[in-house]
């Protein structure tokens, strides 16, 4: 599998921990069916751990923005945790970076909710 | 399938099938080539992002995964030029008025950002009709800058 998606809750934040490549297929689409199945249950706190993340084309990061619309349409809240140097250039290439509210810690991203 | 490696050059060339997996085997062998040609971990990255984005466009775009339709791919480095080049057999599409993904009224689509990336991450990248159908895309990187 290209990527590897663990859920876990820490108070009344979901976070999840992405590990592996976010691309085109399987990737993409089971982080949409994730937080597709998170906000159906009413998660309103959630937090994309990303620190395990090697590898996001276009479409993981089209994802990324689908996921942060669909969450805040339902009034919840989604942030990004742990971003590595690509992703990070990624996201400011794309004028995204300033969109998501990016945290380094994770504590400190929990407090933030 | 051709392949040919003469010092200080290289050519690989590919008919691909329109899967996800073709996009795999397309980075593969690009990457293959840009590292013995010399390119640092960044630029190789770079290299892979660009090479994909263009495949997935043909695959998923062009060809539309059709079973029918190949993807025709080469890879070239010679001198300082590292050249990929990628051609499908769709009906075409105006890549003379792509919308801007990074214009406020774009900035949340969930698409579109393909094209920009690869222009982003190459040296020089151009766009091709094909007669009687499909586009081309060549992306060019210098294996020294200019």
């Amino acid at each position: 599998m290209s990527v590897k998606l663990n859920t876990r809750q820490v108070g009344d934040v979901t976070v999840v921990d992405v590990a592996g490549r976010i691309t085109l297929g399987e990737g993409s689409s089971a982080l949409r069916d994730t937080l597709r199945d998170l906000v159906g249950k009413g998660q309103k706190k959630i937090l994309l751990n990303l620190g395990d993340v090697t590898y996001i084309d276009s479409s993981g990061i089209g994802e990324l923005v689908s996921g942060f619309t669909t969450v805040t349409n339902s009034g919840g809240q989604l942030k990004l945790l742990g971003l590595n140097k690509r992703v990070k250039d990624l996201l400011q290439i794309t004028k995204l970076y300033t969109v998501f509210d990016v945290h380094e810690e994770e504590a400190a991203a929990i407090r933030s909710f | 399938m051709r392949e040919n490696k003469n010092r200080g050059s290289e050519i690989v060339e590919r008919f691909l099938d329109s899967t996800l997996e073709s996009v795999d085997s397309a980075e593969e062998l690009a990457l293959g080539v840009a590292e013995r040609a010399g390119f640092d971990e960044d630029d190789l990255m770079k290299i892979g992002m660009a090479v994909r984005e263009s495949m997935v466009n043909a695959v998923v775009h062009g060809n539309r995964y059709s079973a029918h339709k190949k993807v025709r791919f080469s890879v070239t480095h010679h001198d300082t030029r590292f050249t990929v080049r990628i051609a499908d057999e769709g009906e075409g599409f105006d890549f003379d008025h792509l919308p801007d993904p990074l214009a406020a009224e774009n900035l949340m689509r969930t698409s579109g950002r393909g094209i920009f990336l690869i222009r982003s991450f190459m040296d020089e990248f151009q766009m091709r009709h094909l007669e009687p159908t499909g586009t081309e895309v060549t992306l060019v990187k210098y294996t020294v800058s200019k």
